[in-house]
């Protein structure tokens, strides 16, 4: 049974071969048999019940749509009206939201049952999700490795069929490195395409939400509830929503990937380096045609991004004081000691690293220096991106340099974490769409693959995705503990 | 560039963080790591490059000026650390 | 040594609109504390702004009327430090790129001069809630109805040069956001706040001394008496052999001084950046071309228009036009009677008084305009006289109904019969032999002692010119 996509749960459904409430509790049974993977920060399994019995009574009264009674997780990032939305940090711990995330609210409109909240990286900080206030979250191909993070919980729940979809967070790569480290499907769609509000900020010109599931057609079945244009989010994007499942099955013959070479030299592991040159063979199989680009300054996107990301977070980390909600300090001496120790016994030290180094880059004397330079790099990156794809439809480009790596192996090291994120973090100040599939394995760990595409060109993405995953069996390969 | 404790002190405070003797050094070394990798931007030719704040030139929607939001204080203040007459509490701010 | 005082305002004007300028709570005054505070304006977590369109079109309003620049494109910054009223951590401003660029205003000084002053900028931006400092068990409560209400804040340039200057300036300041009805001028409950920038340097001298920022000055009065403070202050520091020191500095009413809030050392590094949850602001020509199609007629167009089209002289014209009601009400006046000077003295006369007596809105008047027309009318036609209209006026306040039927029912219908009031006459001067005997000696003073025997006899409703010739013509 775990080994069901979200697509055939939908046709169980549909055939009434099984009901919403038996799906929830056989996930819900997964849930505490794999609570060891501590992928989980809440389980709301009254609130599941409940909804899932609704589910049953709307598809009894022929009400229901194509994703009621979908079992799913929601990052706890999301704000969930009445249900503890913590960002894995002992700032939020006892924080219950007054009100829903937009896409929380889509996603149950249209019937689904969320079973629970995903661990994560504190406020999304970290690519090892050993950085959640509560606990680190063991990657399910091997309990001594990292599922990646910052939305670790979603890709190891995902991976271990403990659930079978999850949304996650991208903000430099979030999404697709756990989905790498994890063996899953992980799309983070173009900035703006779906809605931030209620997602609790990290760098609120790099953040999107997105779906994390098992396969590409599942992905697409997610955005297409996911996606659209939200009054209450200013930088949402006001364009039509397409049926993301309508052009999966396109042919891929005569669509042009481009390929950057020095992106698969030294420091890419040689196991990912073969995993996906095999995968470009199937590609050319398919008909799609490799084109060389070059993306001249690729370099610059990691100090890029530690400067605006940083930056972003210190300003919008400014809200946690210890006045309205969150952690409060025991007795404070005055309000600076209310501010400082609030802030300080609440947040992790890598929250506390990005606050510093966003406070120093947006200080006096060092704004031009750092953060407008950054910017200009920014725009720099970015143009890199739209020149390339004057030349191919989509990148292919491998998602992280290494194997999920083990835990607390780069924990002391800020500098070597940061440097994981070489193949993520420019789509991200470009604002563009990209998909991580599994593309093979080294050992034992799965290893993944990225598709970057132009701006809303999610439907190309899960259309080469889907097309590669109905020829390949790498996204059906699950860990042990799952079967 | 070398980042001094007493700079990250005063940055600390900015950012209302009250950092340990032990916080302190080990940011100082780190922030000085992580800049060493942020030199590579300030070695590059940025002249009469616009700097980018968003991934799209898109611009700013407007919303009409109406009232949507109600009295929501006894939802918003029961998740509040301390309040009193419906006010949030701090401790005394002098003026 | 001669000293010139340099002086620079920083206007807060509360916008008059209904909701917040990125949240739908409420912006009404008075409220019950956080009632009006959504999470938006609570700092909530993941919650995001979105700009009210009212406060743009408000902002180019202002800017057009200020002759200024419009930017095409201006951007909103984050402010960032921590405050209690503060929620977020920073507030929403605009920084390098305001809406409102260069402009001016020109203001009429007490010699009925005129000066320019100039507009530095003007931005649109969130206002902060309120700390109140009643004693909690030694804490402070924090309000935040206030959080997240749309300001324009205008910057003048350092171009006043006394405290009269500076009150002039804010005056027709006042007057204006209150005709474009974007601001109720309210400075009892913080609509309308000014901070002055003051500094003096040598006479002669083109460099700008060391200046502050006078800070909680909220009546057109503290401001004079704090500048002049201010003022006063520097002078005698720097002729002591001291220097000013950059630094921001508060009013204290009660004991008319000023004193040091913070220095320049301990300001804040606030760290603006471009705020990533708001896009640029974009304002087309079609926009601009629209909001000015709304634009009202402007205080100084309307003085203009006063002297020129009613004859008033420019101080009544100034007085007539320092607001739209009034001024509205004024020409609502004229439309009935069409007597502008009359009407003038009137409005800003017996009205006014009365007005301000009650401590009421001139909207408020329990008498219309069309009344006061009616009124004026009735002394123009010699219905009435001046005087006895002063009467009917007090029982038109006390809504005694119509003028014509207040004048009726007390029968105060001016007398113009020459046959009745003649007899009259003839009797006075009969009854008072030792008067006239006086009168015709020489004693022409007596001539009123007569006017007031006959008025007193006819209850002042006897018509004045009549009378007059009458009595000319008898005592002769």
């Amino acid at each position: 049974m775990t080994h069901y996509t979200l697509a055939d749960y939908q046709q169980q459904l549909a055939s009434k071969d099984i009901s919403s409430v038996e799906l929830a509790q056989f996930f819900l049974q997964q849930m505490a048999k794999h609570a060891h993977l501590n992928s989980f920060i809440t389980v709301c399994e009254q609130e599941a019940l409940l909804q899932a019995k609704h589910a049953d009574e709307l598809r009894a009264q022929g009400k229901a749509g194509p994703l009621t009674g979908i079992p799913f997780a929601h990052k706890d990032i999301f704000c969930t009206k009445g249900i503890k939305t913590s960002c894995a940090s002992k700032m939020l711990d006892n924080f219950i939201a007054p009100y829903n995330a937009t896409i929380v609210d889509k996603m149950a409109s249209a019937g689904m049952v969320m079973l629970g909240k995903t661990n994560m990286d504190e406020f999304a900080m970290g690519s090892s999700n050993e950085n959640s206030f509560y606990g680190k979250v063991h990657n399910p191909w091997d309990l001594n490795c990292v599922p990646g993070g910052s939305s670790g919980g979603s890709a190891a729940a995902v991976a271990a069929r403990i659930i079978p979809a999850a949304t996650g967070t991208d903000t430099g790569g979030s999404i697709r490195q756990p989905a790498a480290f994890c063996g899953i499907t992980g799309l983070k769609p173009t900035y703006g395409r779906i809605s931030r509000y209620g997602m609790i900020a990290f760098a609120s010109s790099l953040d999107q939400a997105g779906p994390m599931t098992q396969t590409a057609f599942d992905a697409a079945i997610l955005l297409n509830v996911m996606a659209g244009f939200d009054p209450k989010d200013s930088t949402s994007l006001d364009t039509p929503v397409p049926d993301y499942t309508a052009n999966l099955n396109d042919s891929l013959k005569g669509v042009r990937i481009g390929i950057i070479p020095s992106f698969f030299g030294q420091g890419l592991h040689p196991d990912i380096n073969e995993a996906i040159n095999k995968s470009k063979t199937v590609l050319e199989q398919l008909g799609a045609v490799f084109v060389e680009i070059d993306l001249p300054h690729h370099d610059l996107a990691i100090p890029t991004y530690y400067v605006i990301a940083s930056a972003e977070c210190s300003s919008n980390l400014a809200r946690y004081d210890g006045v309205r909600y969150g952690y409060r300090a025991k007795n404070p001496e005055n309000l600076l000691d209310l501010y400082q120790r609030s802030r300080s016994e609440a947040f992790g030290s890598e929250v506390k690293r990005r606050i510093m180094i966003g406070t120093y880059v947006l200080s006096s004397g060092y704004y031009d220096a750092y953060y407008i330079k950054a910017q200009q790099a920014r725009r720099l990156l970015a143009e890199d991106y739209q020149n390339a794809f004057k030349y191919v439809d989509v990148i292919l480009s491998p998602t992280t340099p290494d194997p999920a790596f083990k835990i607390a192996e780069k924990s002391d090291d800020p500098v070597k974490m940061y440097l994981s994120d070489i193949y993520t973090i420019a789509v991200n100040m470009a604002g563009l769409p990209a998909i991580n599939i599994p593309c093979g394995f080294s050992g034992h760990l799965p290893v993944g693959m990225q598709f970057i595409g132009n701006h809303l060109s999610e439907s190309k993405l899960l259309n080469i995705a889907h097309q590669f995953q109905q020829v390949t069996s790498h996204h059906q390969k699950a860990p042990e503990i799952s079967l | 560039m070398s980042i001094t404790n007493d700079e990250v002190k005063k940055i600390a405070h900015l950012a209302r963080l009250a950092l340990s003797t032990d916080e302190t050094n080990a940011f100082a070394s780190q922030l000085e790591n992580i800049f060493k990798l942020v030199t590579v931007i300030q070695n590059t030719h940025t002249d009469g490059i616009r700097p980018m704040s968003h991934p799209f030139d898109a611009k700013q929607r407007l919303r009409k000026d109406m009232v949507t939001e109600s009295n929501e204080r006894d939802i918003m203040q029961k998740i509040a650390p301390a309040t009193e007459l419906g006010l949030y509490l701090v401790p005394q701010v002098i003026e | 040594m001669k000293w010139e005082v340099v002086i620079g305002l920083e206007v807060h004007a509360q916008l008059a609109t209904q909701s917040k300028i990125f949240s739908g709570a409420a912006t009404a005054y008075g409220a019950m504390p956080n009632t009006q505070a959504c999470a938006i304006d609570l700092g909530m977590p993941g919650v995001l702004p979105v700009l009210n369109e009212e406060t743009l079109h408000m902002a180019i309003k202002f800017g057009l009327a200020a002759n200024a620049h419009i930017a095409p494109e201006s951007i909103f910054a984050r402010k960032n430090y921590f405050y209690p009223d503060l929620p977020k951590g920073y507030q929403i401003s605009q920084y390098e790129i305001p809406v409102v660029g260069k402009g001016y205003l020109d203001i009429i000084l007490e010699d009925g001069s005129v000066k320019r002053i100039g507009i530095t900028r003007a931005h649109l931006e969130e206002d902060a809630g309120k700390s109140l400092h009643e004693d909690f068990r030694g804490m402070t409560g924090i309000d935040l109805n206030r959080a997240g209400t749309p300001l324009l804040e205008i910057v003048s340039e350092p171009d006043m040069r006394s405290s009269t200057e500076a009150v002039a300036y804010l005056k027709t300041l006042h007057t204006l956001v209150r005709y474009l009805g974007i601001c109720d001028g309210n400075m009892q409950e913080g609509s309308f706040r000014c901070d002055a920038n003051v500094s003096i340097r040598p006479m002669g001298e083109t460099k700008l001394g060391t200046r502050t920022e006078l800070k909680n000055i909220n009546s057109f009065r503290f401001v004079e008496k704090a500048i002049n403070y201010e003022i006063e202050r520097q002078i005698e520091v720097i002729e002591n052999g001291g220097t000013i020191s950059q630094e921001t500095r508060l009013y204290d009413a009660d004991n008319n001084t000023t004193r040091t809030m913070r220095s320049k050392e301990e300001a804040n590094d606030y760290r603006y950046f471009p705020d990533p949850d708001l896009l640029p602001v974009a304002v087309s020509e079609e926009l601009i071309a629209k909001i000015k199609t709304t634009m009202p007629e402007l205080p100084q167009e309307k003085r203009d228009r006063f002297t020129k089209a009613y004859g008033l002289n420019s101080y009544d014209a100034n007085v007539l036009s320092s607001s739209r009601d009034l001024a509205d009400y004024y020409e609502a006046v004229t439309k009935v009677a069409n007597e502008p000077k009359l009407a003038a003295n009137w409005v800003m006369g017996e009205l006014l008084a009365a007005i301000n007596k009650e401590n009421l809105n001139i909207t408020e008047s329990p008498i219309k305009a069309e009344a006061l027309g009616q009124l004026i009318q009735r002394i123009h036609d010699n219905t009435i006289s001046g005087k006895i209209a002063k009467t009917v006026f007090v029982h038109l306040w006390q809504n005694e109904g119509s003028v014509d039927e207040i004048i009726e029912k007390q029968g105060l219908k001016q007398v113009t019969d020459l046959g009745a009031i003649e007899k009259i006459v003839d009797e006075i001067i009969n009854n008072n032999p030792q008067q006239l005997a006086d009168y015709k000696a020489g004693k022409e003073k007596l001539f009123a002692f007569f006017v007031g025997q006959a008025m007193k006899a006819t209850q002042g409703k006897a018509n004045p010119q009549q009378l007059n010739d009458l009595l000319k013509d008898k005592l002769k």
